[in-house]
């Protein structure tokens, strides 16, 4: 056997080469260990963001929060007397900035406390609805009748000395809006995506989603905008309603806004059926209209149902068309009236809000809702999706 | 046995009627689609008409009045600045972050496994939760636990961290923006034919090297316009900065990530929503508007024209 | 080109008359709980030709990424046995894959240049191993795509995109960008399936040309490509090594009934 041909460049016979001992990369290991870690961190803080969110809301969901006009109070004569905890408790302070500070500091928050409640005005404490706790379940969910009203009412008006934070209302404003918005956006989307994914020539198809795709593109502030500068007027001029903004206008321009996303997935999910499908319908003598609605329509069915179901996710956590369209938070089912829902509330209402108090704590929980309730209909989308697409592809 | 119906033998090949359902349903479709594309140009045309004449050089490069209601005092370099700022950060962080994650998931991780399944769910997941939500845990986490936390660190009397920021608001839209540009990236990760991975791991590349040399500059033109869609579209956003950093109306430019900026997309909507009239402000919110449109869609078109290119190049194979 | 009749006439496997430079004991692989291949135990030798035969599925290609550990790149892939390379075990702990990989080249059987210039796609492999200086890349370079067989072909665009070459020349391009680090084995997963007769002669030239410098281990679905190239023939069926003998005895004097149905054209 001949050992090795002359001209050969460094060809090596010793394999014991391949041992890693002698072959130990710092720079390889350091930078994995980097990329692992960058990761790590940034999947960790995708978690967070659900803990976090749902942390700040856990009081509300617990009942602990308390939105009371008249607490009791502790009487500043009595700061040596009361136990730590409670003292703690009452004054709202963490631990560290209670551990922080001496009795006289503490005494003086008492007496501040105590001329906050006397500077209630009297007719507001004497008010029957004065010891209520808004934000406790029973009055964020179900009607009060609060005083100086005949029945009891679903009303969201935190702002006052009475606060009151019944959330049903707002549900119902982002329940109208959205439903709105999907009865509009949802018939178009689908018809448009059949025609472009089946019927159109491909120039036109070429020309149609990069449109499309910039009608997505659009902030929904400006959408928000033209909504309120122009099809207002317009649709006020067909449909002649009273209030010129309301859920109807609100509910049409979210429709500009979801009839990309429900577009771009349906027209997806009908491309992905076998062009094989089409072509036996088109052999038996269907139109292509024909094998279209017949054919390639009922397999994807379950693609234009994860549309619309992402859709709504879509339209549910819009905020900025709403905010910018109409924000009354007014219990009507009429479509032609004002609605605020569940977004607009967060938007308008968190800037100036105290860390902790209960009314920060609902928006949390109102977050957190939406939050669930989007998260929800992604996973039902997604799922749905992958599903139809293995099934299409023939792998199940 | 009866005759199975045939076509009798009469009829000719040629067209002998209209076939009216099909037409139907054809031309409903076709004017769906067409619908769709008239709300685009209404949109935009009414935009431009009404927005270009109210663009001026006195418009865009000064800061305007308080009073920004008034049309001779309406301006809005601020707003640009702000926004500009304010997405530049935020691409500054998550771009490495979500391109470097994204590669952890499609090179390093096991895709089989259970954890990287719930992990790959929960970002396509996080990328479709309303973007008030990520305001909303911007405010509480970015601004009140972490700048109230610095504060107290530092024992500052007055808030100086622990308020909204430019730097909480560009940290909020990165969040958000993460789950987009991971997904984007590991989408263009995975188009990469596996052959070339196997080619060059089979000449004695490691894998870091393949990942470098190979993988992400093949990769570089998805993952481009993934990250610039997703930053045009964080550009007009407004949700996420209402309560983490945009102000509404400051006299000066920002000078340092804790100072709070004003932003084309908040400004529009407190034009839209607070003017005493609407009829005067008319005309400064269609001005503002469009540069706002002008913003996004020019980050846009890049990402639109680089992809088309890209495509281009890639079949004639250079 | 018809086996050197220097090569001693008994079956490898059981032979002790030579040193083997691959060599497997009772491989077994697993992918999750099935099991691929079903202990192989066989050596091959150095500066010849073996290839691997069998119907697909049969584990041939697997078999042969044991060699360099492509294996290693599925999720779920386990295995049994020893697998020996220049002596050494490479399924031990403390071996180097990279360092194994750069001493066993591979060929795949869908060629897969790098999106770059076919000068590029050579000088990558050698920057990898530390060769930086130009000159040097450029003499080698041209060496390889001389030793692939293609320089005529290219020399005149270097520069220009890879992609823009035929498959066959594509294929040719990745022998020689394997060929230019110099490894002692190259493993070639049918490297001629996805040619048409023209390239596929050219590339089994180049097979029998490289056979001086490297030791070649090549799979392959066509039995005319194995009678014309390789010494040595092994016969794979179901994950197990059926025969394993000199090409001329398996495609003439098969051994098993199972290799002669298959030589013949019987099944597979």
């Amino acid at each position: 056997m001949t050992e090795s041909t002359p001209e050969q460049r460094g060809v090596d016979r010793d394999w014991s080469g391949i041992r890693r001992a002698a072959n130990f990369r710092p720079v390889e290991w350091l930078a994995e260990k980097m990329i692992q870690g960058v990761s790590f961190t940034a999947i960790a803080g995708v978690f967070l963001i659900f803990l976090f969110v749902g942390k700040e809301a856990l009081p509300v969901f617990l009942g602990q929060t308390d939105s009371r006009l008249i607490q009791p109070i502790i009487p500043s004569s009595e700061v040596a007397k009361v136990k730590p905890e409670v003292l703690r408790q009452y004054l709202g302070l963490s631990v560290r900035d209670f551990a922080a500070m001496d009795q006289d500091t503490l005494k003086e928050l008492m007496q501040v406390r105590e001329e906050g409640a006397k500077d209630i005005p009297e007719y507001a404490r004497s008010d029957p609805d004065s010891g209520v706790n808004g934000s406790g379940w029973r009055y964020l969910i179900a009607p009060h009748q609060w005083s100086g009203n005949e029945h009891p009412e679903y009303i969201w008006q935190p702002v006052g000395n009475i606060q009151k934070f019944n959330i049903i209302p707002l549900f119902l404003g982002s329940l109208k809006t959205t439903l709105i918005g999907l009865f509009f956006a949802v018939p178009l989307a689908l018809a448009a995506a059949l025609y472009v994914s089946q019927l159109a020539p491909v120039r036109v198809k070429e020309w149609v989603k990069p449109g499309i795709e910039m009608l997505a593109g659009i902030p929904s502030v400006v959408v928000g905008a033209f909504a309120l500068l122009v099809l207002a007027t317009w649709l006020q001029s067909i449909f002649h309603y009273q209030v010129r903004l309301n859920a109807f206008v609100a509910g049409i321009a979210l429709g500009f806004a979801v009839i990309p996303l429900v577009f771009s997935i349906a027209e997806d999910a009908l491309t992905s059926v076998p062009k094989s499908y089409v072509q036996a319908a088109l052999a038996v003598g269907a139109s292509r209209w024909q094998a279209a609605r017949d054919i390639v329509l009922p397999a994807a069915i379950p693609g234009v149902f994860a549309a619309v179901v992402l859709g709504f996710g879509r339209a549910i956590g819009e905020t900025m068309i709403v905010l910018i369209v109409c924000s009354a938070p007014v219990m009507s089912w009429n479509l032609f009236d004002s609605a605020r829902s569940i977004t607009t509330t967060i938007a308008a209402e968190m800037g100036e809000l105290v860390p902790g108090s209960p009314h920060y704590r609902i928006l949390f929980m109102l977050g957190t809702v939406l939050f669930a309730v989007t998260f929800l209909t992604n996973l039902i989308g997604d799922v749905v999706i992958n599903r139809l697409k293995r099934r299409l592809e023939g792998k199940r | 046995m009866s005759a199975s119906p045939r076509p009798e033998a009469s009829r000719s090949l040629s067209r002998t009627g209209i076939d009216w359902g099909s037409s139907l349903g054809t031309a409903v479709s076709l004017a769906a689609t067409v619908f769709i594309l008239l709300i685009l140009f209404v949109i935009l045309g009414n935009v431009v008409i009404h927005g270009l004449p109210q663009l001026s050089w006195r418009f865009v490069s000064t800061i305007p009045k308080k009073d920004f209601f008034d049309k001779d005092s309406a301006a809005v370099l601020p707003m640009i600045v702000g926004t500009s700022i304010r997405v530049l950060v935020m691409t500054v962080f998550v771009i490495p972050i979500g391109v470097t994650t994204a590669v952890y998931l499609t090179e390093y991780a096991r895709s089989n496994s259970w954890y990287t399944r719930v992990i790959r769910a929960a970002i396509s997941n996080l990328a479709g939760v309303p973007s008030i939500v990520f305001g909303l845990f911007g405010a509480g986490f970015f601004v009140h636990l972490i700048g109230g936390g610095i504060d107290d660190i530092i024992g500052a009397t007055s808030p100086k961290w622990g308020k909204p920021a430019l730097l909480w608001a560009s940290l909020t839209l990165a969040v958000m923006t993460l789950p987009v540009v991971i997904v984007a990236t590991e989408e263009s990760l995975r188009a990469i034919t596996p052959g070339l991975r196997e080619a060059s791991l089979a000449l004695g590349a490691t894998k870091l090297q393949t990942i470098l040399r190979i993988v992400l500059p093949n990769a570089l033109p998805g993952i481009l316009t993934g990250g610039i869609l997703a930053v045009s579209r964080a550009a007009g956003e407004v949700a996420p900065i209402l309560f983490t950093g945009a102000a509404y109306y400051l006299a000066d430019l920002p000078r340092s990530l804790n100072d709070q900026f004003m932003d084309l997309g908040y400004h529009t909507y407190i034009l839209a929503s607070q003017a005493p009239n609407i009829e005067k402000a008319r005309p400064i919110l269609y001005g503002t508007v469009f540069v706002l449109l002008l913003l996004t869609f020019s980050l846009n078109a890049v990402a639109i024209f680089a992809r088309a290119r890209i495509r281009r190049q890639m079949r004639s194979g250079h | 080109m018809a086996a050197p009749t220097s090569i001693p006439a008994t079956n490898p496997p059981s032979s002790s008359e030579f040193k083997p430079l691959l060599e497997t004991q009772n491989l077994e692989l697993f992918y999750g709980a099935s099991r691929a291949l079903k202990g192989i135990t066989m050596g091959i030798r150095e500066n010849l030709v073996t290839a691997f035969i069998g119907p697909s599925g049969c584990g041939k290609s697997t078999f042969l990424r044991c060699f360099n550990r492509m294996n290693d790149l599925i999720d779920g892939v386990r295995i049994v046995g020893e697998c020996r390379v220049g002596g050494e075990d490479i399924y031990a702990r403390d071996v180097d894959v990279i360092e194994l990989r750069k001493r066993v080249g591979m060929v795949f059987q869908r060629s897969n240049p790098f999106p770059k210039s076919i000068f590029e796609n050579i000088a990558y492999g050698l920057r990898l191993h530390g060769i930086r200086a130009t000159s040097e890349i450029e003499g080698i370079v041209e060496q390889s795509l001389k030793g692939a067989a293609i320089w005529d072909e290219v020399k005149d665009r270097l520069h220009q995109s890879a992609l823009g070459l035929s498959g066959g020349q594509q294929q040719r391009l990745c022998i020689a960008r394997a060929i230019a680090i110099r490894p002692q084995v190259l493993l070639m997963d049918e490297p001629a399936s996805a040619l048409d007769p023209i390239a596929t002669g050219k590339v089994e030239d180049l097979i029998v040309e490289l056979k001086k410098d490297f030791t070649i281990v090549i799979v392959t679905h066509n039995m005319q490509q194995a009678t014309r190239i390789s010494d040595y023939t092994a016969f794979f069926y179901l994950g197990e090594l059926v025969e394993y003998d000199l090409t001329t005895r398996i495609f003439t004097n098969p051994a098993k009934k199972k290799t002669e149905d298959y030589v013949t054209g019987r099944f597979g």
